[in-house]
């Protein structure tokens, strides 16, 4: 029988002994960040003690730096202060947007975009958003640091890779050059605060002429992971990102969509519109892109 | 099951106190410090009748543990009203009638307080989306939002 413990380590070093402790001791550990998630889960579905331990103030975790060719963003930065920054929100207006779509202003002042991915559900709304833009995950592990593309990290629902003995210290996103750009929707049946029906993100890169050099799609809450469709990326690469190639791509996300009927929408509803976000989505990156 | 020992700020005061390590800064508030203004409305974090600044920044309290209070500045519903009377956000609530039953206005005020804190001079698009955290069964809203641009008014003129 263990009881409840709050940790605050102030260095990687001291969270992963600290974890490391833990597990010797047979206690159960959890990284808090933002709490949004876990505190409600603890007062319903997963109850019982555990060791908290706070990422928030492990300096490396709490860090924010925008370079001249990496994004870095630390799993404990809340996303108010993400949506308050007008240089990311220039650079990742995407990943800023689905960061930005999440709850009220008091959830904002504490969520963070390393909390959405490592509480890992299907619907996450910065997961699509991060694999687009190719994020990768800065994991402290006992070993050294190692890293994760964002799309490797959820394994399922709720699931993914890190080892009890491991956390998320941050996300590093490459900067985006040239004429690059992001964009991310999801569908609710509300205008705020629910749990997407489906979201797809689209990050590309458009030449001089506008004819579009590189892209990445994912789509999420269409299968018990955000899925990479690398199909809908290939029917944009090589065009100037017009009509006829947002349907090709919209087909593809279609196609690759694994989804199920629940109360928010049923299998074919949510092909289909995953399909329409991954056209608008397109649209507006390229326009963000072409506006650069 | 050991309590955990916290120093931090509420309402400009230097506050101590024991909690348990899963204690919501909510619980701690009401049932350890007797700070009742706050109220608990769901738990979940969907409704914001917990609402205090930490820091300055809006937040749930019932979705904080009361421990990572530790150093940092909390404002609570007391803090709001200075030592000569009311703040004009709690005046113009009562003269637009901005409440009724009363549960989900301590929450309310201090979302409010945070909103003209951060922006002086909002719209009413901003005024509705910023309070979209606080839930109120009794107003239907528009008296709140009315009270609240009626005060960024005030504020604004006598700047």
């Amino acid at each position: 029988m263990g009881a409840y413990a709050y940790r605050a380590p102030s260095s990687v070093e001291e969270a992963l002994s600290t974890l490391a402790a833990e597990a010797a001791a047979g206690n159960r550990a959890q990284m808090l960040a933002g709490g949004t998630d876990v505190m409600v889960q603890m007062r319903s579905i997963d109850k019982g003690p555990r060791t908290f331990v706070d990422v928030k103030h492990v300096a490396e975790a709490n860090a924010l730096h925008i370079g001249d060719d990496e994004v870095f963003i630390g799993a404990g930065i809340a996303s108010a202060v993400l949506n308050e920054n007008d240089e990311l929100k220039s650079i990742l207006p995407g990943l800023i947007e689905a960061a930005d779509l999440i709850g009220s202003t008091q959830i904002q002042g504490r969520a963070t975009i390393g909390g959405n991915l490592c509480n890992s559900s299907p619907a996450g709304d910065t997961i699509p958003a991060l694999i687009a833009c190719g994020a990768v995950c800065e994991i402290a592990s006992p070993g050294g640091n190692r890293e994760v593309p964002t799309e490797d990290f959820v394994t399922g629902v709720g699931t993914n890779v890190l080892e009890p003995t491991e956390f998320l210290i941050g996300l590093k996103i490459p900067r985006p050059k040239g004429r690059s750009s992001d964009a991310y929707l999801r569908f609710i049946p509300r205008t705020e605060m629910d749990i997407a029906v489906c979201g797809a993100g689209v990050a590309l890169t458009l030449d001089d002429s506008g004819v579009c050099t590189a892209a990445k799609v994912s789509i999420g809450a269409v299968a018990i992971t955000a899925l990479v469709v690398p199909d809908a990326a290939a029917a944009l690469v090589g065009t100037t990102v017009d009509d006829d190639a947002l349907a090709a791509a919209a087909d593809a996300s279609s196609a690759l969509a694994k989804p199920i009927t629940d109360k928010r929408g049923t299998v074919e509803y949510r092909r289909k519109v995953v399909g329409v976000l991954t056209k608008r989505a397109g649209a507006i990156a390229r326009d963000r892109a072409l506006a650069l | 099951m050991s309590k955990q020992h916290v120093s931090t700020t509420i309402n400009g005061d230097e506050v101590e106190f024991l909690c348990e390590p899963h204690q919501s800064l909510l619980d701690v508030l009401r049932d350890e410090l007797g700070l009742t203004g706050t109220k608990e409305g769901c738990a979940t974090g969907d409704c914001g009748a917990c609402s205090v600044m930490i820091d300055g920044r809006l937040v749930c309290s019932c979705l904080m543990l009361g421990v990572e209070a530790q150093g940092v500045e909390v404002t609570t519903i007391e803090g709001i009203a200075g030592a000569d009377g009311l703040h004009v956000i709690q005046e113009k609530y009562l003269e637009h009638a901005a409440l009724q039953c009363g549960i989900c206005t301590p929450g309310f005020l201090v979302a409010s307080k945070a909103l003209l804190d951060h922006n002086p001079n909002p719209s009413e698009h901003e005024v509705r989306h910023w309070l979209a955290g606080n839930l109120c069964r009794c107003t239907g809203y528009d008296k709140i939002v009315r009270a609240v641009l009626d005060a960024a008014e005030e504020v604004h003129q006598s700047a």
